[in-house]
């Protein structure tokens, strides 16, 4: 349509000052420096445990499932719901892959295909009672925590039943084997004196550290045509050092030991699917939409059930891979696997600087929320403090991240 | 002597300097008024008054009663005298009229409710405002006029001085918002001296005694209105120049009927033998605007409600046409790709996702206009609110500002900006221009005719009747959910519209 242009007032865009640009966007630099500052807590006083190869690894393998769960989640707590029934999930497939190749002799191939569809149907069923029947998601999947939870232990018949062959167990415990020719990584090998190198594994870090410098500088590019106010340029050029350095960092500690997790690749390709599809779908952002305002998202032509109903079935299928992943992992099923583990998953969305009440939060957030509370599980535990003491300080990182969070919302008035 | 005097107050936000040194004088016993365009600043001078911006978070002076004035919370204020009723309604609709009265201030002994002495006193209250409900009616099941009322006899309570009412009136009904005026004029006569702020400028000359005229954050001018003050000069000072005409020049001539609503009825969402929409029928042509005129209540907005995809009410029944074809309205989607938009009267609850940004808002009814397949187009989307801002006049230093901080009428004008950006046919408003200012109001008329010069029809809901009169070609009055007359442009008045709902 045809629009009049005949405006003149519109106030002046003022410049913020660097000051200003922090604390309005104190809680994505909080977010990463409270890691940064976890890691390098814990590097020192484990002696540097922490950053060993064997330990990256092993970090990286004891949060899959948390991650993969955690994007799920931010999805539905976004959509403002929340979804109380992972754990058991999870469990409950973990244990039904089980029963299927242990039990019944299917390929571990049919066993994951059926796992997932099976995970979407149960995200649907429930779904299916909070986006029709409108019933709170917190009764809806509180009542599937218990009865996946019962369902896992009359599958099981209260026992564990493993192990796994192989073709399962490398979902979790696999490693990509290094493409490149075999003469690179012992060259590098000899320059590093290190015993090998996985060149595959150094390669993607860079890789992945280029395109995440090259995406920021496209977005500022583009920023800058439209005007928009960004950030101050020393603070994305040392953003973009740390983040940088620190994937390549990471990968170049694992190229020295066994290269690629497999898991790590599922982590990262979900990772990257899903912060594109809430950033820059229409799907996305209708979620956010809903999660923001239903009534305003339905009165603009939103199909707000159907978005629900979608959210919970993806995250049944997500819950569903984490259980495959954690079950592989462990190499065994048992009743007890998954339990408590939607309290993690959900701290971590909300440490990732999610709402309560809907329409906040991003992939990346509950991605880095997730490690940190993985790093600060995985650092108390090389230092031997007791479980008791474990719980007490998530609980208290969980606390001061939701603060912070209601503390900047308030200053900002 | 001066109650109030405010010096040099000064406040920012991130980006937008909301006040730049402004000053306020009001004398004890009179009636001050605070005009000014939206995005002005008015609602939050307000704010520092009372001290939802404690003292610390703005520059200047405030001295009540003589005395340096540092509030650090609206409870501080509050033991002052000083009583806010701010543009949005804080009621709670599910308590009754005592309960809200008396929140957080009960007349207790030990922490236990006293019932009686709390309704003898609710009783007392609302006969001070002329209300007659029973002190344990429900708020929710009153009107807003009433509801109004409600909130002024909450301040009664408190011991007040200065009575702060931000747009009191925007959204009552002609006849509610003179009860509520001229209850102001009894209370200045009681002593109770009030700052009211409006963008009804009639009601302005109504009551005021003076007036204080802001734009864009600063005095421009303090009017004394004792000896009679014109709409234009006010208005003058408002705009910054001389607005001789309220409503473009427009000449239409509507074409063929365009969307034709036959024998619409609706029953109500929960009480199913009740039916709130009685076989209403009614048509708007191709470049005509149509008024529907109507009491608070009267059925209107149900009515545009639940044609646009069923969002208001059950068991609908009736047809609608456009350009003669039937078509499917069960759905707001499908409503919107048949070509039908709708704007609703509610913004904050039903027009805008306030936490996010313009852009967000703009784009959100039309996603398809701004993506290819699923994916978005930000720099595209970045373009259309861009151009809707500057069409719009949107007050604000970005498109990437959360429209929760805007002013109320730019919040307006984002919720119109969304629904023009899905290109309807048929574009129903409803109460398009509550809460906006004469220069906006003029912007948003404009809008409206270029939309009818296209050929596109518009359907008006208003409680305004003066701007029905001037914008519409036929006016429909509705009464308790029937369409009961309907008048071309140029037999309709003020008195007709009365005369037909009232007669019915
Ligand atoms: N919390 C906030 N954050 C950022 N900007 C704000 C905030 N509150 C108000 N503003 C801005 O301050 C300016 C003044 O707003 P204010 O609400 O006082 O206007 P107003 O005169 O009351 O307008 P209206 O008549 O539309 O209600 C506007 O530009 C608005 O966008
Ligand atoms: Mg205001």
């Amino acid at each position: 349509m045809e629009l009049a242009d005949d405006t003149n007032a519109t106030p002046v865009v003022k410049t913020k000052g660097i000051g200003e640009y922090i604390s309005s966007h104190l809680r994505q630099y909080g977010l990463l420096f409270a890691l940064i500052a976890v890691m390098a807590f814990f590097e020192v006083v484990t002696d540097g445990t922490l950053l060993r190869a064997v330990n990256i690894t092993n970090l990286l393998l004891q949060n899959s499932y948390i991650i993969i769960m955690a994007l799920g989640m931010l999805i539905v707590i976004v959509s403002g719901n929340i979804d109380l029934s992972v754990g058991s999930v999870m469990g409950f497939i973990g244990a039904l892959a089980a029963v299927m190749i242990v039990n019944y002799d299917q390929s571990p191939y049919l066993t994951m295909i059926v796992c997932l569809a099976i995970g979407g149907l149960i995200g649907a069923a429930q779904g299916y009672w909070v986006a029709y029947w409108k019933i709170p998601s917190f009764i809806v999947t509180l009542a599937g925590m218990l009865v996946f939870r019962g369902l896992s232990l009359w599958l099981l018949e209260g026992q564990s039943v493993g192990p796994f062959p192989k073709e399962f167990q490398i979902i979790a415990t696999g490693f990509v084997p290094d493409l490149f020719p075999a003469g690179i990584g012992a060259a590098l090998a000899d320059l590093f004196g290190a015993r090998k190198v996985n060149v595959l594994a150094l390669a993607t870090g860079i890789a992945a550290a280029a395109l995440v410098v090259w995406i920021g500088l496209r977005q500022r590019a583009q920023n800058k045509a439209y005007g928009i106010e960004d950030e101050p340029t020393s603070f994305f050029v040392v953003r973009n050092v740390i983040i940088a350095a620190a994937l390549i960092f990471v990968m170049f500690k694992l190229s020295l030991f066994r290269g690629l997790p497999n898991v790590l690749i599922t982590m990262g390709i979900l990772t990257i699917i899903y912060a594109f599809i809430t950033e820059t779908t229409t799907v996305g952002r209708r979620i956010y939409a809903l999660g923001g305002n239903q009534k305003a998202a339905k009165l603009s032509g939103i199909k707000t059930e159907r978005l629900t109903f979608l959210a919970f079935t993806n995250m049944g299928v997500l819950a569903a891979a984490a259980g495959l992943v954690f079950a592989a992992r462990l190499n065994t099923a048992t009743p007890k696997a998954g339990f408590a583990l939607e309290l993690d998953v959900i701290a971590a969305v909300f440490i990732g600087g999610a709402s309560m009440s809907g329409g906040v939060g991003t992939i990346i957030g509950a991605v880095v929320g997730a490690f940190l509370m993985g790093v600060l599980n995985n650092g108390m535990s090389i230092m031997g403090i007791g479980i008791d003491y474990q719980q007490m300080i998530k609980g208290l990182v969980l606390l001061a991240a939701v603060i912070f969070d209601v503390y900047n919302k308030n200053k900002q008035g | 002597m001066a109650l109030l005097s405010m010096q040099n107050i000064s406040k920012t936000f991130p980006g937008v300097k909301a006040l730049d040194r402004v000053n306020l004088d009001v004398q004890k016993g009179e009636i001050h008024a605070v005009v000014g365009e939206n995005g002005a600043g008015k609602s939050t001078l307000m704010k520092v008054l009372s001290g939802v911006y404690p003292h610390g978070q703005y520059d200047g002076e405030i001295v009540f009663e003589g005395e340096p004035a540092r509030f650090s919370g609206i409870s501080d204020s509050e033991k002052q005298g000083i009583i806010i009723i701010h543009q949005e309604l804080a009621l709670v609709p599910q308590l009754s009229i005592a309960e809200n009265i008396f929140l957080g201030n009960e007349c207790a002994r030990k922490g236990v409710i006293d019932w009686r002495k709390t309704n003898q006193r609710t009783e007392e209250l609302l006969a001070k405002v002329g209300l007659s409900e029973p002190p344990t009616t429900k708020v929710d099941s009153i009107g807003v006029g009433k509801q109004q009322l409600v909130e002024i006899a909450k301040a009664l309570s408190k011991d007040v001085k200065l009575l702060i009412l931000d747009e009191p009136t925007a959204a009552l009904q002609e006849n509610d918002s003179r009860k509520l005026l001229d209850l102001m004029l009894e209370l200045k006569a009681q002593g109770v001296t009030s700052i009211i702020i409006s963008h009804k400028l009639n009601e302005v000359r109504y009551v005021a005694d003076s007036v204080t005229v802001i734009r864009d954050g600063m005095t421009v001018s303090k009017l004394d209105a004792k000896a009679g003050l014109s709409e234009d000069e006010i208005v003058r000072d408002m705009v910054g120049r001389d607005m001789t005409h309220r409503f473009p020049e427009h000449s239409r001539t509507p074409g063929d009927v365009l969307m034709e609503v036959a024998d619409w009825s609706v029953w109500h969402p929960e009480h199913s033998e009740r039916r709130v929409i009685k076989n209403a029928s009614f048509n708007v042509r191709a470049g005509e605007v149509v008024g529907i005129a109507g009491l608070m209540g009267s059925g209107r907005t149900e009515l545009a409600m639940s044609i646009f995809g069923r969002s208001y009410g059950r068991n609908i029944t009736g047809s609608v046409k456009l350009k003669g074809q039937p078509i499917d309205v069960s759905t707001v989607d499908r409503a919107i790709s048949a070509g039908i938009s709708y704007v609703t009267e509610d913004r904050k609850a039903l027009g805008l996702v306030l936490d996010e940004t313009i852009r967000f808002n703009t784009t959100l009814a039309n996603l398809d206009g701004v993506s290819s397949g699923p994916i978005l187009k930000r720099n595209e989307e970045t373009r259309v609110a861009e151009r809707y801002r500057e069409a719009l006049a949107i007050r604000t230093p970005s498109v990437f500002q959360k429209t929760v901080n805007l002013s109320g009428g730019n919040q307006q004008k984002v919720v119109l900006a969304k629904w023009l950006f899905t290109a309807p046919e048929v574009l129903i408003l409803d109460e398009p221009t509550r809460g906006i200012d004469v220069g906006a109001k003029y912007e948003i008329y404009t809008i409206i005719n270029d939309l009818a010069a296209q050929g596109k029809g518009v359907v008006m809901i208003s409680s305004e009747m003066p701007e029905l009169l001037g914008m519409c070609d036929r006016i429909y009055v509705m009464n308790e959910g029937a369409l009961v007359g309907e008048l071309a442009a140029g037999d309709a008045s003020q008195e007709r519209i009365m005369s037909l709902i009232v007669n019915e």
